[in-house]
C-alpha cells in the first residue's frame, strides 16, 4: 500500500478557552508502532479522542484540522463511524460494563446473531445472540493474549490488570482492525505482563496493524516504537525515531527541564528489634478473584515504610484490598493494640486506615463535583475536619481552599484551579485527585496501591517524594504495593515479596536483583526467610 | 507426619467452619435480597386468614386479577432493562387503549373482533406516544422517572381537553348516549358492555372441585396472552436488540462508545412499554366492561409500579417472575385487605386506607433506596 496509513494535520482543540493541542501533526505508516508521549495533561487522550470521535469532542465544540484514514478525510463524528474504517480504540478509562461477563464485553455491539422467524419480519436486531459463536470468540482473543481467564466471569471484581487485557482482546477481535489506540494500556498493569502486551502489540504491526501507543514508560518506548511523537502543554515539540531517543532526552522534551531519575532516598534503618508493631496481620486470607491470599502473616513497625512487591496473580494487591474491607476475607487485623474488624469499609477507615486503590480509574472519585470537594469529601464526613464549631456544622470554606491549594502545588495537579470539576481533568491528574483524598485523611497507616500508575515521569518524583516527607516529617506509616520494583526499593524500608498468596519473604531495599528475582519466582529457599 | 497430619486436620476444620459460614451468609444474603416479597407474602397469607373469604372465591378472584393486569406490569421490565426506571409513562400506554375503545364503540363494533380492532388502534398511537415520551426522557437522561410522573399528569390534561372539549365538536360522536346532554364532551362512563369479557369469554375453563360450591373459572386465552408476552419478552432479551437494552441499561457512555445508538435504543425500549401498556389497558378493560372515561388510566402506571416492586424488583433490575410475582402479591392484597381489616378491626376503610398506604409506601421506599444506592456508589 501506498501513503500514510493515518494522517493528523494541524489539530487544534479548545475545551472552554482552554487551549489544550496547539497544531498537533502526526503520521502513522500501515504496521509503524507510533508512540506518543507527555507529561499529565499535555493533550495526548484528547488527540486521541479525536481520532476516535469520542462524543466528549463533539460536545465541547468539535476541533479544528483534518485527519485522513488511508488518504481519504475522515467523517469520524462518532465512534461507529471510526470503528467501521478499522480503527480500535482501548480507552484511558474502563470502558468494560461490569454487569456483563467477559464474553459479552469483549462482544459487545459485535455480537454474532442466528436469524430466527421475527428478525424475517422485524430486521436484525431481532436475532438470537449466539452465545456458543461469542464464547468461541471471546476464547480465541482471550488465547491470543494467553490469557487464561474463564471467558463466562463476570467482568466485576475481576482485578484491574485482567480487565486491561479484556479490552485489548475486544480489540482484537475486531477483524477489519487497521489502527489500534492504546491509551496507557501498560499503566495497570505488572512488568511481566506490561512484556507480554509489548509482544502482542510488536506482533500485531507486524501484521500489518498500526499502533497508536500513548504511555508513561519511556523505556518501554524506547523498546518498541518505530516513531516517538513528544507533545508538551498542546504543543508538539518533537517526533523522532527511538534511535536518536533517550529516556534522559524524551523525559527533557516532556517536561521541559531536566529531570532527575527515580534514586533512592538517603537510608535510614527502622530499628525492627525493638520497637512493637503498629499494624500485625494474622492468617489472612482475601476472597479477590486473580488475587487472592491464603493466609499471610506480616507485620509493620510504626513509621516504617514496607513495601509489597511480587508479580501479577500472586495476591500482592489482595493485602490492602482485604484489610480495607473491599473483597471477603477472614483473619486477624491488629492495629495499634485493637482488633479491626474484616469486611467492613468504614470500621477500617475510622481505625485509622486510609487507602488508594490501584483501581483509580473505576472507583473513588466524584467526577461531578469540584477537585476541593474531591479532595475533602471523606475527611469532613468521616472525620469532621473542615467544618466550623458549632451547632450547624458548616464548612470551613477557607480552610478547605488552603488545604486543597497546597495538595494541588504538593503534587501538581494541572488544572485550571480547586473548582474544576474533576470530569475535566486528564487521567493522571484525576489519579493526583485520589492521592491527595487519601492524604487529607492523615491516616495512623496508608495504604497506596501502585501510586505512580499512570503518572508522568516528573510527577513520579512528586509522588514518592511527598510520601517519604509524609513518613518522615508526619510519621505516617506506609504500605506500599507496587509492581514496580525500583519504585519499592527507592522507598521502602523493607520490601515483603507476595507468592502464591503467601509471604515468601521480606528483604531489605538495597538487596541484590538477583535474590529480589528469585524470592518472587518463589525459588529462594525457605531458609532465607526472615521470621517477622 | 505427625505434625503434618495435624496440620491437615486443622486445615479440613478450617474448610468446614468456612463452609459453615459461607452457607450463612449466602442464606442472610437471599433473605435480605428478598425481604420485599417474603414480607408481602407473609402479610397476603394473614390477610387471606383474616379476610374470611372462602378459597375458592379467592382463587377465582385472582386469576382474574392476574389475567387482567400482568400484561400491564410486566410492560415495565424493558425500560428497567435499559436503565430508564420505573416507566410511569405507561399511563400514556393507558390512554391510547382507551382512545381504542373510544374508536370502536362509536362504531358500535362488538364482541372479539371489537376487541381486536381496539387492539389494532391502540398500537399506532401508543408508538406515537411511547416515541414522543422517548424523546423527552432522552433530554432528561438520569431523571426518568419524575419525568414519566409529570408527563402523565400533562398527557392527561391534554386527554381530558380532548374527551371533553375535542369529542363531538371537532371529532363527530355518533352514539348520542356516548356524550354528556350537552352534545359535547364524552360522559364519565363508557358503556363498553359489547366487548365485556370478548376476550376472556373466548374459552373458559371451569373446573369443579368437589366439596366447594363455585367452580374454579379459568380465562385461557387472557392467560395465554400474558404466557405469549412472557415467552416474547423472554425471547427479547436474549436478541441483539436485548443485550443493547442491557449495555444501555448498565452505562450509557461505555455503550455509545462501543458504536450503540444510545437515544434510538432508549427511545425503542419506551415504545415497546407503551404498546405493552396499551394493549394491557384493553384487555385491563374488557374484563370491567365499562371505562371510567376520565379516571381508569390515571392509577395504572402507579399500580404497575408497586406490583412490580412488591415483586422484589428495583428501579434497575427486574424480571419476568418478579413482575408474575408482584402481581399476584399486590392484588391478593387488594381483595383481602378491605375485609381483613374490618375483621379486624371492624372498620373497611382501615384495610383500604392501608392498602394506599402500602401502594406509595412502597415505591415511596423504592424510590427512596435507589438514590440511596447511586449516593452509596459515588462514595
Ligand atoms: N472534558 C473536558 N473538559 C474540559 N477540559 C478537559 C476535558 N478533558 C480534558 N481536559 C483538559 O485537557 C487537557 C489535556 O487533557 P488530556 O486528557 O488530553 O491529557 P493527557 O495527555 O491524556 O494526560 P494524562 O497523562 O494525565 O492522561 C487537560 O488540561 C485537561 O484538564
Ligand atoms: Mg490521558
Amino acid at each position: 500500500m501506498t501513503g500514510p496509513r493515518l494522517e493528523m494535520k494541524n489539530i487544534r482543540k479548545e475545551y472552554f478557552g482552554n487551549k489544550v493541542l496547539k497544531g498537533v501533526n502526526i503520521s502513522v505508516e500501515p504496521g509503524e508502532i507510533h508512540a506518543i508521549v507527555g507529561e499529565n495533561g499535555a493533550g495526548k487522550s484528547t488527540l486521541m479522542n479525536i481520532l476516535f470521535g469520542m462524543p466528549v469532542i463533539q460536545s465541547t465544540g468539535g476541533f479544528k484540522g483534518k485527519v485522513l484514514f488511508n488518504g481519504e478525510p475522515v467523517p469520524s463524528s462518532s465512534p461507529e463511524d471510526a470503528m467501521a474504517l478499522g480503527i480500535g480504540m482501548v480507552h484511558q478509562e474502563f470502558m468494560l460494563l461490569p454487569g456483563f461477563t467477559v464474553m459479552e464485553n469483549i462482544k459487545l455491539n459485535r455480537e454474532p446473531t442466528r436469524p430466527n422467524l421475527w428478525s424475517r419480519f422485524l430486521g436484525s436486531k431481532m436475532e438470537t445472540l449466539d452465545i456458543q459463536r461469542m464464547r468461541n470468540d471471546a476464547r480465541e482473543a482471550l488465547d491470543r493474549l494467553d490469557l487464561g481467564i474463564d471467558e463466562m466471569l463476570k467482568v466485576a471484581g475481576l482485578p484491574v490488570g485482567f480487565m486491561q487485557f479484556i479490552e485489548i482482546a475486544r480489540e482484537l477481535d475486531k477483524n477489519n482492525l487497521q489502527l489500534l489506540v492504546l491509551d496507557e494500556p501498560t499503566a495497570v498493569l505488572t512488568e511481566s505482563d506490561a512484556d507480554t502486551l509489548l509482544e502482542t502489540v510488536k506482533r500485531l504491526s507486524e501484521q500489518g496493524i498500526s499502533i497508536l501507543f500513548i504511555t508513561h514508560r519511556l523505556d518501554e518506548v524506547l523498546k518498541v516504537a518505530d516513531q516517538i511523537t513528544v507533545l508538551r502543554d498542546g504543543e508538539q515539540v518533537a517526533t523522532m525515531s527511538p534511535k536518536e531517543a533517550t529516556v534522559g532526552k524524551l523525559a527533557e522534551l516532556m517536561v521541559g527541564r531536566k529531570v532527575q531519575a527515580v534514586t533512592r532516598k538517603d537510608n535510614c534503618e527502622t530499628d525492627m528489634e525493638c520497637s512493637e508493631p503498629l499494624l500485625s496481620i494474622r492468617d489472612l486470607h482475601v476472597e479477590m478473584p486473580g488475587e487472592e491470599l491464603h493466609g499471610v502473616n506480616l507485620d509493620v513497625a510504626p513509621g516504617e515504610i514496607l513495601g509489597i512487591g511480587g508479580l501479577a496473580g500472586h495476591g500482592k494487591i489482595g493485602i490492602a484490598n482485604g484489610i480495607m474491607g473491599l473483597y471477603p476475607s477472614t483473619g486477624k487485623i491488629i492495629l495499634a493494640g485493637e482488633t479491626v474488624p474484616l469486611n467492613n469499609p468504614v470500621a477500617a477507615l475510622n481505625s485509622g486506615m486510609a487507602f488508594v486503590s490501584e483501581d483509580r480509574r473505576g472507583i473513588g472519585l466524584l467526577l461531578e463535583d469540584s477537585i476541593e470537594m474531591n479532595i475533602i469529601v471523606q475527611a469532613m464526613q468521616s472525620q469532621g475536619k473542615f467544618l466550623k464549631k458549632g451547632i450547624l456544622q458548616l464548612m470551613d470554606f477557607e480552610a478547605s481552599r488552603k488545604h486543597s491549594e497546597k495538595m494541588i502545588k504538593d503534587l501538581d495537579i494541572r488544572c485550571t484551579g480547586p473548582e474544576q470539576l474533576t470530569r475535566r481533568l486528564s487521567g493522571g491528574n484525576q489519579q493526583k485527585v485520589c492521592i491527595a483524598k487519601a492524604l487529607t485523611l492523615e491516616p495512623k497507616v496508608l495504604f497506596v496501591s501502585e501510586p505512580t500508575r499512570g503518572i508522568d515521569v516528573g510527577a513520579k518524583r512528586l509522588v514518592l517524594n511527598l510520601l517519604v516527607e509524609l513518613n518522615r516529617k508526619a510519621g505516617v506509616t506506609i504500605v506500599m504495593t507496587s509492581s514496580e520494583l525500583a519504585e519499592l526499593r527507592s522507598v521502602c524500608d523493607r520490601i515483603a515479596i507476595i507468592y502464591k498468596g503467601r509471604l515468601e519473604g521480606v528483604l531489605p531495599p538495597d538487596d541484590s536483583n538477583e535474590r529480589f528475582g528469585l524470592m518472587m519466582a518463589g525459588a529462594l529457599t525457605h531458609h532465607m526467610k526472615e521470621v517477622s | 507426619m505427625t505434625s503434618d497430619s495435624r496440620g491437615q486436620s486443622k486445615k479440613l476444620a478450617l474448610q468446614e467452619t468456612e463452609a459453615k459460614a459461607y452457607k450463612e451468609r449466602i442464606w442472610k444474603y437471599y433473605l435480605r435480597k428478598n425481604v420485599v416479597p417474603i414480607f408481602f407474602i407473609v402479610l397476603c397469607f394473614f390477610g387471606g386468614y383474616y379476610s374470611g373469604l372462602s378459597l375458592p372465591f379467592l382463587i377465582n378472584e385472582i386469576i382474574t386479577r392476574m389475567a387482567r393486569n400482568s400484561f400491564l406490569v410486566i410492560s415495565l421490565i424493558i425500560p428497567i432493562l435499559a436503565g430508564m426506571g420505573l416507566n410511569f409513562g405507561i399511563v400514556l400506554g393507558a390512554m391510547a387503549g382507551q382512545f381504542g375503545y373510544i374508536a370502536t364503540a362509536n362504531f358500535q363494533m362488538a364482541g372479539f373482533s371489537g376487541f381486536v380492532v381496539t387492539t389494532l388502534i391502540s398500537i399506532p398511537l401508543s408508538i406515537l406516544f411511547g416515541w414522543l415520551t422517548g424523546k423527552l426522557f432522552n433530554q432528561a437522561k438520569g431523571k426518568e422517572m419524575i419525568t414519566g410522573i409529570i408527563l402523565g399528569f400533562f398527557a392527561n390534561g391534554i386527554y381530558q381537553l380532548i374527551c371533553l372539549y375535542f369529542m363531538g365538536n371537532f371529532i363527530p360522536i355518533r352514539i348520542p348516549t356516548m356524550l354528556l346532554s350537552t352534545g359535547i364532551g364524552l360522559r364519565n362512563t363508557l358503556d363498553i358492555k359489547s366487548m365485556h369479557y370478548a376476550l376472556d369469554n373466548l374459552w373458559k375453563i371451569r373446573i369443579n372441585i368437589p366439596g366447594l360450591i363455585f367452580p374454579i373459572i379459568i380465562p385461557v386465552f387472557t392467560l395465554l396472552a400474558v404466557a405469549v408476552l412472557c415467552v416474547a419478552i423472554h425471547f427479547l432479551i436474549k436478541t441483539k436488540l436485548g443485550q443493547e437494552f442491557r449495555a444501555v441499561g448498565q452505562n450509557r457512555h461505555i455503550a455509545e462508545v462501543s458504536g450503540i445508538k444510545v437515544d434510538k435504543i432508549r427511545v425503542i425500549a419506551i415504545i415497546i412499554s407503551t404498546v405493552l401498556a396499551g394493549i394491557g389497558q384493553v384487555i385491563f378493560l374488557q374484563n370491567l366492561g365499562n371505562i371510567n372515561t376520565y379516571g381508569s388510566h390515571v392509577q395504572v402506571g402507579t399500580f404497575a409500579v408497586a406490583a412490580i416492586l412488591i415483586g422484589g424488583a428495583s428501579v434497575s433490575k427486574a424480571t419476568i417472575g418478579q413482575a408474575l410475582l408482584g402481581t399476584l402479591l399486590f392484588h391478593t392484597l387488594f381483595i383481602v385487605s378491605p375485609l381483613a381489616g374490618k375483621n379486624l378491626i371492624g372498620d373497611a376503610m382501615i384495610g383500604e386506607y392501608f392498602r394506599v398506604f402500602v401502594t406509595y409506601g412502597v415505591i415511596g421506599l423504592a424510590l427512596a433506596l435507589h438514590a440511596w444506592q447511586a449516593r452509596q456508589k459515588r462514595r
